[in-house]
């Protein structure tokens, strides 16, 4: 049985948009669990939880997760051991 | 801030005195924060550490043998859903903790997946908390947490941990995967402790 | 590089409903005037919050349907098909009329797009309303009076399930463009095959790897996955390989 209760890391850009100036679904980010290098909208995200998860499509490790709240936004990016943005 | 939209309600039902800031549902929304392990009950154990990291064992066929309750409940959960009388069947955790020797205050659920939530042992016991594994009288579905999830009705639903593995005892309070990103350490619905700091 | 300008933190805005325009049964197009809006590449999306009257509030993220037209306009269309059992696109489909406020934060994604600049051809793969980035893609590039050659693949269950109908048969006019419709239900008199996207289809309609075009599949996510391990199959270079998924359950996002 194939799992697709996930969306991908474009979901995750409204959400990251209210926090970064640049866009970071495009980025370059490597998965601190594995390794495993794309860009970011290639992540597996799950919407369908109290939070936004990011997952890595290598080996599901958490990549990212962001939790908005009344009054703030939690950001969790231990799972990244980078974003790669191009300077330009 | 913002605007109301013209004409929107929602997909809520009124009527029941439900807790605050809570909607009534019929169905059974999924909620996943990560893929759906499918664990075989072959497969399953439930492990217990106490404090002084001594493991205490449960197989599928172990946990099979204990006694089981029929269990009616609601559950509320953060996301704004609630469902009212559902049925479950499984194994109390004062069955399973009875020959644990701990004087832990905390407890720690972890699940197969890797998802983490902490419950203080003062709600695990006493008939409030039980390792669940049929719902509606059928098997526990996977998506729903199964083989086997912890029910723990009175707090909001994410401290119910689907394919639940394990629980482990602390003297101290550590936080799980959504306590650490923002929701509540306790989560009473009947108090909206949704967020940290509620 | 210029990075001096101080962006303006991208947050809720309100725009209005200037008209509604149904596709399908189950599929209509808003327009929306959003004042001060800052334009937006073919392929981008943004987000859709309802509030109900209690405060109460659900959101989802839509794609944007139309091209940007240049820096005057501040109009845009969003296509949006209803999920059974939906919380948001029942709204968007039945109930928000012309006039009504639309709050919304956007554009957002810089990934799943498509710039007239960009080099080589384009194949883009859509299922059901996955044709909605696609078809902003086409519209752009017709307005650039791009070249570029454009192949859509286009997967519905059934004639009547086509959104765009007019518009596509007009941008299949261009010699540039080809359109190639996929019925996985039911197909039209003279059209004799009937089922999903497969292997065959793929080797016989999408461009070869060696043409070096960019694919752009999106869809429902099992048909996004099908199509992108398809195409890696086939040989294609999954880095010119871009995806976007929606709604797998409930009401897309």
């Amino acid at each position: 049985m194939s799992e697709t209760n996930y969306l991908d890391g474009n979901a995750a850009a409204g959400s990251l948009s209210e926090l970064f100036a640049v866009d970071l679904t495009a980025a370059i980010a490597q998965c601190n669990g594995c390794g495993h290098t794309a860009v970011f909208a290639e992540a597996h995200v799950f919407v369908d939880a109290p939070g936004m998860v990011a997952r890595c499509p290598g080996c599901d490790s958490v990549l990212l997760r962001i939790v908005t709240t009344p009054n703030d936004t939690y950001l969790d990016l231990r799972g990244l051991t980078y974003l790669r943005v191009p300077n330009s | 801030m913002g605007i109301v939209s013209p004409g929107f309600t929602g997909r809520r039902r009124s009527g029941t005195e439900l807790p605050p800031g809570q909607y009534l549902t019929r169905e059974f929304p999924v909620l996943s924060a990560g893929p759906t392990p499918h664990v075989l009950p072959e497969h399953w154990e439930f492990t217990v550490t106490s404090e002084t990291g001594e493991k205490y064992k449960w197989d599928w066929a172990a946990l099979m043998a204990l006694p089981a309750e029929e269990i009616t409940k609601d559950i509320h959960c953060v996301t704004r859903w609630s469902k009212l009388e559902t049925t479950w069947k499984g194994v109390s955790l004062d069955t399973l903790l009875a020959d644990v020797e701990t004087g832990a205050d905390y407890a720690m659920a972890h699940s197969y997946g890797g998802y983490t939530t902490n419950v203080p042992m003062d709600d695990l016991l006493d008939g409030q908390s039980w390792i669940a594994y049929e719902y509606d009288g059928e098997p526990l579905d996977p998506e729903h947490g199964g083989p086997a999830r912890l029910l723990v009705p009175h707090l909001y639903f994410w401290k119910s941990a689907k394919w639940v593995r394990g629980l482990v005892l602390s003297d101290t309070e550590d936080l799980g995967f959504w306590e650490t990103a923002g929701y509540h350490e306790y989560g009473d619905p009947w108090k909206e402790q949704r967020y940290a700091g509620d | 590089m210029e990075r001096t300008a101080i962006r303006r933190r991208l947050t809720w805005q309100v725009g209005t409903v200037t008209d509604v325009r149904r596709e399908t049964e189950t599929a209509r197009t808003i327009v929306l005037e959003v004042p001060d809006w800052p334009g937006h590449l073919a392929g981008q999306h943004l987000d859709v919050r309802l509030t109900a009257p209690d405060g109460y509030r659900a959101s989802r993220s839509y794609s944007i349907a139309s091209a940007w037209s240049g820096s005057d306009s501040s109009t845009i269309e969003l296509t949006v098909e209803q999920v059974p059992d939906g919380e948001v696109s029942p709204y968007l489909v039945d109930v928000i009329n012309v006039g009504d406020p639309l709050e919304i934060r956007g554009p957002v994604g810089g990934w799943f797009v498509w710039k007239p600049e960009q080099d080589g051809p384009v194949q883009l793969i859509g299922g059901g309303s996955g044709v909605v980035p696609l078809r902003a893609m086409l519209r752009s590039h017709a307005s650039a009076g791009s070249t570029t050659p454009f192949r859509l693949l286009y997967s519905v269950r059934r004639p009547e399930s086509v959104i765009y109908v007019s518009d596509l048969k007009e941008l299949a006019s261009s010699d540039d463009v080809d359109v190639r419709l996929v019925y996985t239900r039911d197909a039209p008199a003279g059209e004799p095959r009937v089922g999903r996207i497969d292997a065959d289809v793929i080797s016989q309609y999408a461009f070869k790897p060696e043409d070096g075009a960019t694919t752009y599949v999106c869809g429902p996510t099992p048909f996004v996955e099908t199509v992108a391990d398809l195409l890696v199959a086939a040989g294609h270079d999954p880095a010119r390989v871009r995806t976007e998924r929606f709604g797998p359950t409930g009401d897309s996002r």
